[in-house]
């Protein structure tokens, strides 16, 4: 077998681009149409459909997998998913995550089963949207929004609060704190098995 | 001599064994179980019930290693953590036999079974062994398809700890340190098979003083802490080594911070004081911080009688101006650091002119100052000491109570040998009885100590005129080594730093021109004062009939002395250094605040003698020590202490070194006996390790652990009285009364027993004195 090591093709492209880009040496006059040539190119793009939007007027929907604002999830009857174990500080590689847990109690329950995340901050000055916060939540409570437009005008601001954060309450959502659904336990709810609002 | 050097020592004793763990040899003394001498090899054989300060159990199976002895294989793999070195032992573990990687593989299976996957949930997830081990020696996928075996949970088994029995590995760790360290079997493994479970025992609650050392060695969260459920992972805590401020004992301890808080304490490695263990208090009680309202800026109380935010050069000045030219007095308190209490003997030998110094915020008496300022320094007695002894006497003292480490050393070696416990208590607590101490109702009836006994003398024997005499008499007669344990941890370091009318630094005596000459040398100054200091009592009486204008007081809670001692302060200008705002700050006329021992550095020195430093466990706190704001004060008086910080008084402190001279001679008293007459009855008190300690406050999970208070007599007493088990009796004197439940025990008649300060029974506020003579009826 020929074990040398020749190039498949000579033609690489390497030597049109060297051409392409040989810089214009000669100043005759000749060169003259050439330069016409370069201003066609600007003058025809005016008239073609323009890639850039009107941003803020419009706004475009970004690729259904675009990374961006978090959220926290909460299960139908409004309670919240997160079980404040910090899986996601753990995981995040900014360190942009800070969760405390807290006990659940009977009077005032914000998660199924005993534990919920009682300050959950996410600090987007730090955070490079990498998404593997969301892979290491065990609930599916963290998930990722299509958001992006996370700009303010202090450092403060863009530290999330758990407010800030909490997915919006849907029909038939209680805001927490509330009970779990009448017989209902934590492994329903971690089942999947609760539907439909309006607690149970 | 360093651990090394001991091992060294016995070793030339002890016969040497030589194994092959892995094919390398290692010479272990005899007896040393294989998972030990594999640890010296550094290989690491997973575990979950070993551990070096239990027996072993043999438990959990996870540490299966093959072996092989003069050329015969035991059939199946073995326990490595039950089986002791031999000659020609050849230890395969996971590292070179598939076998016993396979035996440990499916042990992790079995475990794994019912294991809940809590992890999210679980306080040990990110320092949880199982985890670890589960990762090392587990399997990848599980091939388990049935249901788990799931439990109530968590059931509390006492207000404090939190069982999830799913979590539980049945590793025995738990229950072998409830009875083997503590001594407290209240909880243990009940059922059978895969119902097995940790239990307590119904009608006898889990309240061990040590029950957190339980949560600390259970090798998974099946054991957590009430106060630390949910609060955080091991990633967002900065550990910092302490030293504990809760009692004598001296444990070494480990604080966790989140965010400039402290969230946990575990006990510290420390093999010549505390071993691996805390008692529930050093490990729980924290949070006396945070629970009232902290002294945020200097305070000056105003024309208008109101206390007003001050800045520093204000408050500083005014305190200044205060003390100058007066007469003063300083009240330190037992909490200080080594440092700080220096700083306050400085303070008033330069800056006041005056020997009135005491550190002893409790009752206390001439005979103790005497004791105090002649004996304690050169007290030599240690922990080996109790390890090696013959005889343990115990002298107003109750270990389990006042020095709970000292308790678990001699508890220790009881349960090794034949060891003889005698205290001279009115009745027998629940330490004395795990002690199987024989009462004496006089220290002169004690006899037959060898000279390898030791006699552990208390802060309280000092209450009792004549006591501390009998019993320096009575080590002098047998040659038993003396030890003086008080109760608070800054005691003994007081006494070193010369807070004490009698002392300058160092153990010198004050009524020696040498030592006098000597201190004022290294301080620079002319000459000290040479006229006899006052002892707290005198200096609060001193106060009220103006003999003296003004007092410096520090972490004083004046219901610790007397009922009467706040009252003492109203008339004169006191300048209190505070942590938080307390019965002192509300009369004081300055409120400086000051640093807690986790915002400082410094050092506590433990009932030894011997040193205790830690270091500042929030880096960037702004509080200061003590010894920097008296700093201050002397500098704006125009008398400069120079003790600018904690790290120059730890130097000035090494530099004076301590008194070559001879000691002052100890005059002793003779014993006075008090008589009970038909109506009155003597009482007792001492206090519970649990109780209304300002120290304790806000921690409520570990106030559900503290022991009821019970007021104690005989049977015959009862009988008398009319009164059954647990019905309330009414104890008074002139002063006030208590009314408590009645606990029959066995006592002498005319003999009442009551604790000094907890819920419903604080006897100084109530009755106005700790021991002496009261009215007993039925309520
Ligand atoms: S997306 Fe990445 S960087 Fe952002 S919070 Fe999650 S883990 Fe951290
Ligand atoms: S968002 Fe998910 S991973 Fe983060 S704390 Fe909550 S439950 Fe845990
Ligand atoms: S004990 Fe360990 S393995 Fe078990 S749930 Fe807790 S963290 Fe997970
Ligand atoms: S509770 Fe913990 S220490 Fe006790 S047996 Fe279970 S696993 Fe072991
Ligand atoms: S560690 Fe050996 S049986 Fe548990």
């Amino acid at each position: 077998m020929d074990n040398s090591l020749t190039p498949r093709s000579n033609d690489l492209g390497l030597t049109a681009a060297a051409k392409a880009n040989a810089p214009i040496e000669s100043q005759e006059a000749k060169s003259f149409a050439k330069q016409l040539q370069g201003f066609w190119v600007t003058f025809i793009t005016m008239f073609k459909k323009v890639n850039t939007v009107e941003y803020p007027e419009v706004k475009e929907p970004t690729a259904e997998r675009f990374h961006g604002r978090h959220q926290l999830n909460r299960y139908d009857d409004g309670l919240e998913k997160c079980i404040g174990c910090e899986l996601c500080a753990w995981a995040c590689p900014a360190d942009a995550i800070l969760v405390e847990g807290e006990s659940n109690t009977e009077e005032e329950r914000f998660s199924p089963g005993e534990r919920y995340g009682k300050v959950y901050q996410i600090n987007y000055l730090r955070c490079v949207f990498c998404g593997l916060c969301i892979e290491a939540c065990p609930t599916r409570a963290l998930t990722m929004t299509n958001g992006y437009e996370l700009a303010d005008e202090s450092r403060a601001k863009l530290i999330f609060e758990k407010e800030d954060l909490m997915a919006p309450l849907k029909a038939g959502m209680l805001q927490p704190p509330h009970p779990m659904a009448p017989g209902k336990t934590h492994i329903d709810y971690y089942r999947g098995d609760i539907k439909g609002g309006s607690n149970g | 001599m360093t651990p090394e050097q001991a091992l060294l020592e016995t070793q030339a004793a002890v016969e040497m064994i030589t194994v092959v763990i892995d094919g390398f040899e290692v010479t272990v003394p005899k007896g040393t179980l294989v998972i030990r001498a594999a640890e010296k090899l550094g290989i690491q054989i997973p575990r979950f019930c070993d551990h070096p300060l239990l027996e072993p159990a043999g438990a959990c199976r996870q540490c299966l290693v093959d072996i092989e002895i003069n050329g015969r294989a035991f059939p199946k793999p073995q326990a490595s953590c039950t089986i002791p070195v031999e000659n020609n032992m050849i230890v395969k573990t996971q590292l070179t036999s598939p076998v016993a990687e396979k035996a440990q593989a499916g042990i992790m299976e079995f475990l794994l079974i019912n294991h809940p996957l809590d992890c999210p949930v679980c306080d040990k997830g990110g320092e949880c062994p199982l985890q670890n081990q589960a990762m090392s020696a587990g399997r990848p996928e599980s091939r388990f398809e049935g249901v788990k075996r799931t439990f109530e949970k968590p059931v509390s088994i006492s207000s404090q700890v939190l069982l999830d029995r799913e979590r539980c590995v049945l590793c025995a760790r738990c229950t072998r340190f409830s009875e083997q360290i503590a001594g407290d079997p209240f909880i243990t493994l009940i059922e059978r098979g895969a119902l097995q479970q940790v239990g307590i025992y119904e009608e006898d609650p889990f309240e061990s003083y040590y029950s957190g050392n339980t949560v600390q060695i259970c090798p998974v969260g099946a054991l957590t802490g009430a106060s630390y459920r949910f609060r955080a992972r091991p990633f967002d805590l900065v550990s910092v080594d302490s030293a504990c401020e809760h009692c004598a004992s001296g444990c070494a301890m480990r604080t966790d911070i989140r965010r400039g808080k402290t969230l946990r304490r575990l006990a510290g490695d420390d093999s010549s004081v505390n071993e691996e263990w805390n008692c529930d208090k050093g490990r729980w009680a924290f949070k006396y911080l945070t629970s009232r309202e902290r002294v945020a800026s200097p305070m000056i109380r105003g024309e208008d009688g109101e206390l007003h935010e001050a800045s520093w050069p204000e408050a500083i000045a005014f305190a200044a101006a205060g003390l100058k030219g007066k007469r003063a007095g300083v009240l330190v308190g037992g909490r200080a650091t080594v440092e700080d209490a220096y700083g306050y003997s400085k303070f008033a030998r330069v800056a006041l002119g005056t020997n009135d110094i005491d550190f002893r915020s409790r009752p206390h008496s001439d005979e103790e100052s005497s004791f105090l300022s002649s004996v304690v320094l050169g007290l030599k007695t240690t922990y080996k000491d109790i390890d090696k002894a013959d005889q343990v006497v115990l002298l107003g003292f109750e270990p389990e109570e006042e020095s709970p480490i000292v308790f678990l050393r001699i508890y220790k070696q009881l349960r090794k040998r034949a060891l003889a416990v005698i205290s001279d208590a009115p009745v027998a607590s629940r330490g004395s009885v795990k002690l199987k101490a024989q009462l004496v109702s006089d220290i002169s009836s004690i006899s037959g100590l060898t000279s390898k006994s030791v006699i552990l003398v208390g802060e309280r024997l000092g209450e009792k005129v004549g006591a501390l005499s009998a019993a320096v008499d009575l080590a002098e007669k047998s040659g038993a080594k003396l030890a003086w344990i008080p109760r608070r941890a800054g005691e003994r370091g007081a006494i070193a730093s010369g807070a004490i009318a009698t002392l300058l630094p160092g153990g010198r005596p004050v009524s020696q021109a040498s030592a006098r000459v000597d201190v004022a040398a290294a301080w620079a100054v002319d000459s000290l004062p040479a006229n006899p200091g006052r002892s707290t009592s005198e200096i609060l009486h001193a106060l009220i009939v103006n003999n003296l204008d003004a007092v410096v007081i520090g972490g004083v809670d004046p219901l610790d002395i007397s009922n009467t001692a706040l009252s003492q302060l109203l008339n004169s200008f006191v300048v209190s250094l505070e942590i938080t705002h307390s019965a002192v700050t509300a009369v004081a006329d300055v409120v400086l605040p000051v640093a807690a021992v986790i915002e400082k550095s410094g050092s506590f020195q433990d009932w030894q003698g011997s040193a205790r430093t830690f270091e500042k466990a929030i880096a960037d706190s702004l509080s200061r020590s003590d010894v920097r704001i008296l700093s201050m004060i002397a500098d704006e008086m125009g008398t400069p202490i120079n003790l600018p910080t904690v790290a120059a008084t730890a130097r000035e402190i090494a530099a004076l070194g301590n008194w070559d001279g001879a000691a002052i001679s100890f005059e002793k008293t003779s014993t006075v006996k008090t008589l009970a007459t038909e109506e009155k009855m003597n009482l007792t008190s001492w206090r519970l390790l649990l109780d209304l300690g300002t120290l304790q406050d806000g921690e409520t999970n570990l106030a559900g652990t503290a022991r009821k208070a019970t007021a104690r007599i005989s049977k015959t007493k009862a009988e008398k009285l009319g009164v059954n088990e647990g019905e309330l009796i009414s104890i008074s004197s002139d002063l006030g009364s208590l009314k408590l439940p009645v606990e029959i025990s066995e006592m002498s008649d005319n003999e009442i027993w009551v604790p000094r300060n907890s819920i419903d029974s604080q006897v100084i506020a109530n009755l106005g004195f700790v021991n002496g003579q009261v009215t007993v009826v039925k309520a």
